[in-house]
């Protein structure tokens, strides 16, 4: 069994809050945020951070490029 | 914890002025990141067409021609025939592609010209306001058909795709869209292939990605990608022609 944990670091600035990338998050990790950017959008961030597995569903589909994905898989 | 998606380093890093999840930015994304995967950055020259697209220039950092509407496909004919080597692309809407500029489409297709043509059809004039374009739904309202497309006013809407893949100068014709993750990782291979097909010399390859365009469809990004999984797909069917 390997064991996978990922994370995204979303670019809030250029983020227009389109909310594309939440439903394509097959484990509901993402939600717009309360808070808005300087142009006024609302942005995209983890509210279920720990269970991102790093599958750049949500990065793959932005319009826009905001996120960038990490992931690291232990062997056991 | 190692970087496994990032953006393209041929992506500026100028906002794009495009509304927010509208499908340009997705495809442009694609078209940078597949440059840059061939290694093509200082070999492509793209042509830009008018319509929202008009400033595609300012986002993907490779060579760029703005067309006047309607005429990339003239544009890139001259561009390739003059430098062969490079690798020639349009990128145009449906008002641009298959309104104002079908015939000089149409005929670049038949000579086979070594190019490749990127269509994005969203099936309305985005850039001007939403009118009704020649690929307007049958019953879709837009600013210039606010009751509905109706045939026997407007015409049918047509599927310029097809047309295309009956000319013998056209390699590879498919239709795809971006969605969803798993349609944009498909679109991006479809594009490859076709940029392929480009190097090798093998003729026209016709690449159309049905969009949304949630401004002029009046709804928001979400509800329009799922409107157009409804409406759109039914009637422009996702897959290879040719
Ligand atoms: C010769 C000419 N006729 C008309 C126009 C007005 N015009 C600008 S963009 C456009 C249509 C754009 O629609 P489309 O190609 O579908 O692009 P989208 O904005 O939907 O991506 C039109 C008719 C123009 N700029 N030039
Ligand atoms: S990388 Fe995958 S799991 Fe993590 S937030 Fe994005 S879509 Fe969700
Ligand atoms: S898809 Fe991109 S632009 Fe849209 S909300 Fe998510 S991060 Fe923001
Ligand atoms: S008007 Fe339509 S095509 Fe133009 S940027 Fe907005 S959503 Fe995209
Ligand atoms: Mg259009």
């Amino acid at each position: 069994m390997a064991e996978i944990k990922g994370t995204i670091n979303v670019d809030r600035e250029r983020c227009k809050g389109c909310g594309v990338c939440l439903g394509a998050c097959p484990f509901d990790v993402l939600a717009l945020s309360a808070e808005v950017n300087s142009k006024g959008y609302p942005f995209a961030s983890q509210v279920r951070a720990e269970a991102c597995t790093g599958c750049a569903n949500c990065a793959v589909v932005c319009p826009d490029g905001c996120i960038e994905v990490f992931r690291k898989i232990w062997k056991k | 914890m190692d970087k496994v998606y990032g953006r393209s380093s041929l992506l500026t890093d100028n906002v794009m002025h495009y509304c927010p999840g509208c499908s340009h930015g997705t495809i442009h994304k694609l078209v940078a990141e597949t440059i840059e995967e061939m290694g093509l950055q200082s070999e492509t020259i793209g042509i830009s067409p008018v319509g929202c697209s008009v400033f595609a220039y300012n986002y993907v950092d490779i060579d760029w021609i703005q067309a006047a509407h309607g005429r990339a496909c003239a544009v890139a004919t001259a561009v390739k025939r003059l430098q062969p080597d490079k690798m020639v692309f349009t990128y145009q809407g449906d008002g641009d592609l298959s309104a104002i500029g079908t015939g000089e489409t149409i005929h670049a297709c038949n000579r086979g010209e070594n190019i490749v043509v990127i269509y994005v059809n969203n099936a309305i004039y985005g850039m001007t306001g939403g009118q009704m374009a020649p690929t307007t739904l049958l019953g879709m309202k837009t600013a210039t058909s606010p009751h509905g497309r109706e045939a026997a006013i407007h015409g049918y809407p047509y599927k310029i795709a097809e047309m295309v893949s009956l000319l013998d100068g056209v390699c590879f014709v498919t239709r795809q869209s971006v969605h969803s993750p798993a349609a944009v990782r498909k679109a991006k291979k479809a594009l490859r292939r076709a940029f392929e097909n480009a190097q090798a010399g093998m003729g026209l390859s016709f690449v159309e990605i049905v969009s949304s365009c949630n401004s002029g469809w009046k709804q928001s990004p979400v509800e329009a990608n799922h409107w157009m999984e409804e409406n759109m797909f039914p009637f422009y069917k996702l897959g290879d022609l040719k």
